[in-house]
């Protein structure tokens, strides 16, 4: 699928360790981009830009250091390998948790707050235009879901709900605290592909 | 969106992962750092239950308290086949998932929790399609094959999850015009039986449970299609339960690289005791309908 317009197809890695890792594929493959699951980190060298996706975020930070990937990860993002974390995610690429001493990739100069709105009762979704992203209202799906309670001078609030922050960028770095993937809206996928692209 | 998509999106984030049975804080907290997505509090594992016999019940509140306090990872705990209240305790005091397990003495012969009444997801345990697909039709979030809890023996789930893909590769191959006899001989909600004749898998996530002892055990599972594991007696009945811990999780992560599941695999020291299904007196599969 290699047009003048759209340009060439990007190569889309997955964090493919736990979590929703198809969900964030079949929205790549939808937008005619190649999606890859990354678990190795040879893979690491092959692709154009990486999806942190939702899960554990304790369980994906502990096999990226088990599988030896933490170290070549941060490195790579550091020299501008474009990333998204969503929730999981964007508490792997925090420089700091709220009440947790624990940094896993320490990336984004934010703060983050695990479970901030409490347990599986309290997960909820809305409606919202980002204008960042699109002009038109997209779902916005908070589970179990994190929120940003500081951010750094570099870090672009892309989004608020309820006066929390819940999506930002960092140059190559994007972080959502919901999950676009969980929905049929492909509004922040296109945007990570764009940013992938540049 | 509504409720119960949300907690249909719980059970996503698990995904890849496994759940681990533990009876107090220190497991828990043993099982978070092993890497589990999500841990099940109750008071005896299955093996210790089967042993002791009685009835099984939901585990005390201020136990589950206990471990919800000390790990961040969504924690579940089990209710009774058919009591609701159990159910409406542990939704009370903020659970995560509620498993309404046959690993418990069942509290209702006939009816399961109506569970489109909570706000909290359940998951269910099925031996089928039709079960499952029952099950769902209640507000069942997510399945799993019911195994044969405390056994040590992979075999029971093994069969579960082959009798759900063969269900389900019938319903799919199916003809629009066998769904309806297809629902009677399932005893399963139309509406699902034409959901998964449509999609070719169940409309929720299904995990594999019962049995699994072994790192290989798990990737066994995820090679025949599971999205998930449950470890209940197979990690703190083992001789050296962290370091099996960590190495079902990352099995259940590479399942498809024998390679990387021979290194996992190794000196892991004993593996819990395992019983022939033949021998056993009660068979856990066989409770809920």
């Amino acid at each position: 699928m290699v047009t003048e317009e759209c340009g060439k197809t990007m190569k889309i890695g997955i964090l493919g360790f736990q979590g929703a890792v198809i969900e964030h594929q079949q929205h790549i493959q939808q937008l005619e981009q190649e999606a890859v699951i990354v678990r190795y980190r040879e893979q690491l060298e092959t692709i154009d830009g990486l999806i942190l996706p939702g899960g554990e975020s304790t369980t994906m930070g502990k096999l990226l250091n088990r599988t030896g990937l933490m170290d070549p990860l941060r490195e790579k993002i550091l020299q501008g390998l474009p990333v998204w974390g969503t929730c999981a995610g964007m508490i792997l690429l925090a420089k700091e948790l709220e009440q947790d001493p624990l940094v896993h990739l320490g990336v984004m100069d934010m703060t983050v707050k695990r479970n901030a709105y409490g347990t599986q009762i309290d997960s909820f979704d809305v409606r919202m235009v980002v204008p960042e992203i699109s002009n038109r209202e997209i779902p916005l799906v908070f589970i179990r879901a994190p929120y940003i309670t500081r951010v750094g001078k570099a870090v672009r609030v892309l989004c608020r709900v309820d006066d929390h922050i819940v999506a930002v960028r960092e140059r190559n770095m994007l972080a959502t605290s919901f999950h676009p993937e969980l929905t049929d809206d492909s509004a922040f996928h296109q945007y990570f592909i764009g940013m992938c692209r540049k | 969106m509504g409720k119960y998509e949300l907690n249909k999106n719980l059970a996503q984030m698990l995904k890849g992962g496994v759940i681990m049975d533990v009876t107090n804080a220190e497991q828990a907290k043993i099982a978070e750092a092993a890497g589990a997505c999500a841990v099940m509090a109750l008071e005896r594992v299955p093996a210790d239950i089967r042993r002791d016999g009685g009835v099984a019940r939901m585990s005390d509140p201020q136990m589950i308290k206990a471990i919800q306090k000390a790990v961040s990872i969504p924690v579940m705990a089990k209710v009774r086949i058919g009591h609701f209240v159990e159910a409406q305790i542990l939704e009370a005091i903020g659970i995560d998932f509620i498993d309404e397990s046959e690993v418990l003495t069942p509290a209702d012969e006939l009816y399961h929790v109506d569970k489109t009444a909570f706000k909290v997801p359940f998951v269910c345990g099925a031996r089928n399609l039709g079960e499952a697909l029952r099950r769902i039709g209640e507000g069942a979030a997510m399945i799993r094959t019911k195994g044969e809890a405390g056994t040590g023996n992979v075999v029971e789930a093994v069969t579960h999850m082959r009798q759900i893909n063969d269900d389900m590769r019938r319903v799919k191959n199916a003809g629009t015009e066998e769904l309806m006899s297809l629902a009677k001989e399932f005893c399963a909600p139309f509406e699902l039986v034409k959901y998964v004749h449509e999609n070719g898998k169940l409309p929720v996530v299904n995990f594999a449970a019962g049995g699994i002892a072994t790192p290989a055990d798990a990737a066994l599972m995820m090679q025949l299609g599971s999205e998930g594991v449950f470890v209940g007696s197979g990690i703190f009945k083992s001789g050296d339960p962290e370091k099996r811990a960590r190495a079902i999780v990352q099995a259940v992560t590479y399942y498809n690289d024998p390679v990387k599941l021979a290194e996992l695999s190794e000196n892991l020291g004993e593996a819990m005791s395992g019983l022939e299904i033949k021998t056993l007196e009660n068979k856990y599969a066989e409770r809920g309908w």
